[in-house]
């Protein structure tokens, strides 16, 4: 299959605004008494990246933000923690689309919830504890919450901007 | 693809469960704490010192990224320096409860509490 120039371009917009989002969220300290704890904005872009454009994309834009946001601001542990984290929220993300049974909704639910027990995973592999598991439970409701706003936010997007397949 | 009007309700199904899940995860979790007695500092993965809870004391505790500060007092542990970045370790709160941790990742440092000074290494293996 050929990548046609118009995907290339929304491509790049997606990831760009994915990048921007986790730029704008990176500036809003939230993870005061639990570390962990995050919007997890830049899942809108790859939400509507999924809905719009097809897995593929999705993880293409996810992947593109990880590796910019690591080399812009971040180091190679947090790119291992992201990467965990994305692999983990992807892979249910396009699996719970596919199902069809959740609206953007229940799939960013899902992909921010992922997303945090990724981080947790490697954060037990890195420090050899097994004792920050208990951080979970609490990063399960704010991801709860988080993931609500977020996939309101693409369910408008994903109704509202019109993206035509050719 | 489905109707929206069943795809919210199976969300909201979907949030609940998740939520009760939570929920129980973190009673267990409340209901299992137990006053520890020593701060074990884990550096690493290794164990590099313990310290009992029941006196103050401070120390401060260097790794080849930089240093964290660890205070010890009324029965409490807290991280109250750091020169790591992001300065986690030193916003969490104090610890007492057996099983609690602060957790400093740029300097791979953890610091948890403990019931017995012989700590409980081989469950964490």
């Amino acid at each position: 299959m050929k990548i046609k120039p118009k995907s290339i371009a929304l491509l790049g917009i997606c990831a760009a605004i994915a990048m921007v989002l986790s730029y704008i969220e990176s500036l809003i300290p939230l993870s005061f008494a639990v570390p962990g704890i995050k919007l997890g904005l830049a899942n809108i872009a790859v939400i509507f990246a999924l809905y719009k454009l097809g897995a593929k994309e999705a993880v293409a834009v996810s992947l593109v933000r990880i590796a910019w946001m690591a080399i812009l601001f971040g180091n190679v542990m947090t790119l291992a923690y992201s990467v965990a984290g994305a692999a983990l929220s992807l892979t249910a993300m396009i699996l719970l689309k596919h199902w069809d049974r959740f609206s953007t909704v229940g799939v960013s639910v899902i992909g921010g919830i992922l997303h945090n027990t990724g981080q947790i995973l490697v954060a037990m592999l890195i420090m050899e504890t097994a004792q920050i598991v208990y951080y979970l439970p609490i990063l399960c409701v704010s991801g709860i919450a988080a993931g609500v706003a977020v996939g309101i936010v693409s369910a408008i997007l994903v109704k509202r901007v019109p993206v035509s397949k050719d | 693809m489905k109707p929206l009007e069943k795809k919210h309700r199976n969300d909201l199904i979907l949030i609940a469960v998740l939520l009760a899940a939570a929920g129980i995860a973190f009673g267990i979790i409340q209901l299992g704490k137990k006053s520890g007695g020593y701060a074990v500092v884990v550096q690493g993965g290794k164990e590099v010192a313990t310290y009992p809870l029941n006196e103050d004391t401070s120390v401060t505790i260097n790794s080849p990224t930089g240093f964290n500060t660890l205070v010890i007092k009324d029965g409490k542990a807290d991280v109250t320096d750091a020169d790591c970045p992001d300065k986690l370790c030193v916003n969490q709160h104090s610890i007492s409860y057996d099983g609690e941790t602060i957790v400093c990742l740029p300097n791979k440092l953890v610091v948890k509490i403990v019931s017995e000074a012989e700590s409980d290494v081989d469950i964490i293996a």
